[in-house]
């Protein structure tokens, strides 16, 4: 029996996991992966079964704590938006090593566009790059469905596979057939072969040469997937390549039907062999495909001599931003502008009167009274410099506070304000989150600790990981311990209440340790608004 | 059928909600249903837009394509005119007239009202006031609704039904007080626009 449900994409493959047998899920919140483990932790399912479901501090604790349900024969699965992967990416690119003994799926989350985010990567690469088979979702039902295969896949090869979404797909609900019996969970079993899951050189290279003859067998299975798909079509000037979630721009292009032959890949690697039909039988090759051109770059090669091939390195669909319906459909209006099933829509200019409004930190933000403290202190120094992070708080770059002048990755504000001291830069400020200093903080902080570097380090806590919608933050109740713990000096880690009545009193606090030539740690703390408004409502 | 909406508003007005009622709705009544929306960082009172698609056939895309939606709901005048490009020749604006102004730029309300009002088909007046007069200002999302109710091709007894699927947990008298301004609303716009 099976029941619809209205479900994210991330929903869907989240109850698509718990269904399949999960017994751990693992993440650090990151949007558009956040509500993968959400949605495991409110499913009654994981209460009854005692399914893990607990954040972890940051992507590579948790693809590793995955991987180790993983050895014990048992189903995991770990989520992460796309730059997560590069936290992740030692723990992940040697999991293709190790290989997997239980089911586990990697899903990682792209952000084409940058919704909420820094960078278009694509986590295609890494998988090709470690020898782990991918699977890319075209819709919610293919994201439910792919799960309990996913694992299958994983287990048969041995070998860990990545789950690819992207934004449209994670935050987009559709109605999806699910099964109302989930499936028994994995006894605990160990890997037939110990010696791979030990990485020394002698162990590992006897390991390599066996994956790469796994990955070609990966490589058959794409052929045969039933997530992939030749479909023929009468027309042969063009052939199309489209991958995951792409197609159903296509789809939307051509109502009635393409009428180019399709090669529908959800499952990489890309199936060779089905596209080389298609590039024998059609004149020329279109590839659409969401994020970075992956299978477009493979189909080209180098010297791209085979085959006549469009896409986004030959400039119709765009080489930036997600794609859309109407970027598939102008790219075969370039292509053939006289197709007569293309339809023609009147599209109205946009209003002029409408103004920007970006986002910004919301009215009772404790954020606000950090910056608008520092920002009049720094006023009294020539040339400060204040190194920014990945949270809420990034926001303090934008009006009215233009506090912040760096924002590169998780834990960079410490590192990066730490080198910048090493150069001599003075006052060099670091802000970070409680959220972000214990997912990639902590380590940069004994490296400044250990050389008692002349900088400031505030710890902006809410207690709450805040960007993402208020998940459990690993470091709350604990954060002046673990600073004192790596060794910071009891004198200057100090602590204070970020609100507007001790505006002075915080001004007061950054003067005097912006001008102690060491190395302070300022923790500045008031609940995040919004968790405390939710807290406040759940009282009641 | 089919109706393809673009829901509009500034993060954190409950526009979401609209799309959760309406899609407890279409399940119910074993339609299609596409509904992609925005999360993260442009929920901290950015713009913010979901493209909510109903259709008796199965759906393609999540993204409604430039020219192709049916209506456009928006909690906020200006957030309405945002999405221009994306209204069908004979498609319909319903919006709440009340401005949520977080920007210094933010454009005279005579400026809106004149653009709004060369717009062919719009159904625009302050649902905070009624929401207020009927309920509360917190169910302006659903006097928004029940503006766009004529629009969409579901029926308004219907439509009660997500509410009070969605609302139902929260107890009767929530779900009537939301009933009520989804009510206030629909008689409103069928008066307008008649």
């Amino acid at each position: 029996m099976k029941t619809k449900q209205l479900l994210l994409g991330d929903e869907a493959l989240a109850l698509g996991a718990l269904n399949a047998g999960l017994s751990g899920a693992y993440a650090y919140p990151g949007t558009p992966s956040t509500e993968i483990l959400e949605f495991v932790q409110s499913h009654p399912l994981t209460k009854e079964r005692g399914i893990h479901s607990h954040w972890s501090s940051n992507e590579k604790t948790a693809v590793e704590e995955a991987l180790g349900m993983s050895f014990c024969g048992k189903r995991s699965i770990v989520s992460m938006k796309h730059v997560g992967m590069n936290v992740a990416a030692d723990a992940f690119v040697n999991s293709g090593m190790t290989g997997a003994n239980g089911g586990m799926l990697v899903i990682g989350a792209d952000d084409p566009s940058m919704h909420s985010s820094q960078n278009e990567q694509d986590s295609r690469f890494y998988a090709q790059f470690a020898f782990v088979p991918t699977l890319e979702p075209s819709c919610q039902q293919e994201c439910y469905d792919m799960a309990r295969y996913g694992f299958e896949l994983s287990e048969k090869l041995g070998i860990p596979v990545l789950v690819r979404l992207v934004t449209r797909l994670s935050h987009s609900r559709a109605v999806v057939e699910a099964d109302n019996e989930p499936m028994a969970q994995n006894a605990i079993s160990y890997p037939k072969n110990p010696r791979q899951w030990v990485l020394m050189p002698a162990n590992s290279r006897e390991r390599y040469a066996q994956l790469l003859k796994d990955f070609d067998k990966a490589a058959e299975m794409s052929e045969t997937s039933p997530f992939n798909s030749y479909t023929d079509g009468s027309d042969k000037r063009l052939g199309i390549v489209v991958t995951g979630l792409a197609y159903n721009y296509l789809m939307e292009t051509f109502p009635g039907g393409c009428p180019f032959p399709v090669v529908k890949v959800s499952q990489y690697p890309l199936p060779a062999k089905m596209i080389g039909k298609l590039m024998d039988e059609c004149e020329a090759v279109l590839v659409i495909e969401e994020g970075q051109p992956f299978a477009e770059t493979q189909l080209r090669g180098l010297l791209n001599r085979t085959a006549k091939i469009y896409g986004k390195l030959s400039g119709e669909l765009p080489r930036t931003g997600e794609l859309t319906p109407d970027s598939v459909h102008a790219a075969f209006k370039t292509l053939f502008p006289d197709l007569c099933c293309l339809k023609e829509t009147e599209v109205q200019a946009a209003s002029q009167v409408t103004k920007p409004r970006p986002p910004a930190l919301c009215q009772g933000c404790g954020h606000r009274d950090v910056y608008g403290a520092l920002n009049d202190v720094l006023k009294e120094y020539e040339s400060p410099k204040v190194f920014g992070d990945i949270g809420c708080y990034t926001l303090g770059y934008l009006s009215p506070f233009n506090a912040i002048d760096t924002c590169l990755d998780m834990g960079a504000s410490i590192t990066m304000a730490k080198g910048a001291a090493d150069a001599g830069q003075h006052p060099a400020v670091a802000i970070i989150g409680d959220s972000t200093f214990t997912h990639s903080g902590m380590t940069g902080l004994l490296d400044a600790i250990n050389e008692n570097t002349p900088m400031v380090v505030i710890i902006s806590d809410n207690l709450t990981t805040g960007m993402t919608g208020g998940q459990d933050s690993q470091g709350t109740g604990k954060i002046e311990q673990i600073c004192l713990g790596l060794g910071a000096h009891p004198d200057h880690v100090r602590t204070i209440d970020s609100l507007p009545k001790l505006h002075d009193d915080m001004m007061k606090l950054f003067r005097e340790e912006i001008d102690y030539k060491g190395l302070s740690v300022i923790v500045a703390r008031r609940e995040c608004i919004q968790t405390a408004r939710r807290h406040a409502a759940k009282k009641k | 059928m089919k109706t393809d909406i673009v829901l509009a508003g500034v993060g954190g007005q409950g526009i979401l909600s609209i799309a959760t009622i309406l899609g407890a709705a279409a399940l119910k009544e074993n339609l299609y249903l596409k509904q992609a929306e925005v999360h993260g960082m442009s929920q901290r009172g950015g713009d913010v837009s979901s493209n909510l698609r109903l259709s008796s056939e199965p759906i393609a895309s999540d993204l409604i394509p430039l020219g192709g939606a049916d209506l456009i709901v928006s909690l906020e005048p200006m957030e309405a005119l945002r999405y221009l490009p994306y209204l069908s020749k004979n498609g319909w604006i319903v919006t709440n007239t009340a401005p949520f102004v977080n920007i210094p730029d933010y454009p005279e309300q005579s400026v809106l009202e004149n653009e709004l009002a060369n717009q062919p088909n719009v159904v625009a007046f302050d649902m905070d006031e009624l929401a207020k007069e009927v309920a509360s200002q917190r169910a302006s999302n659903m006097v928004l609704l029940g503006a766009a109710a004529p629009f969409i091709d579901l029926e308004p007894e219907k439509i009660e039904e997500g509410i009070r699927i969605v609302f139902g947990k929260k107890g009767e008298a929530i779900v009537e007080s939301n009933i009520k301004a989804f009510r206030a609303g629909l008689e409103k716009a069928k008066s307008i626009s008649k």
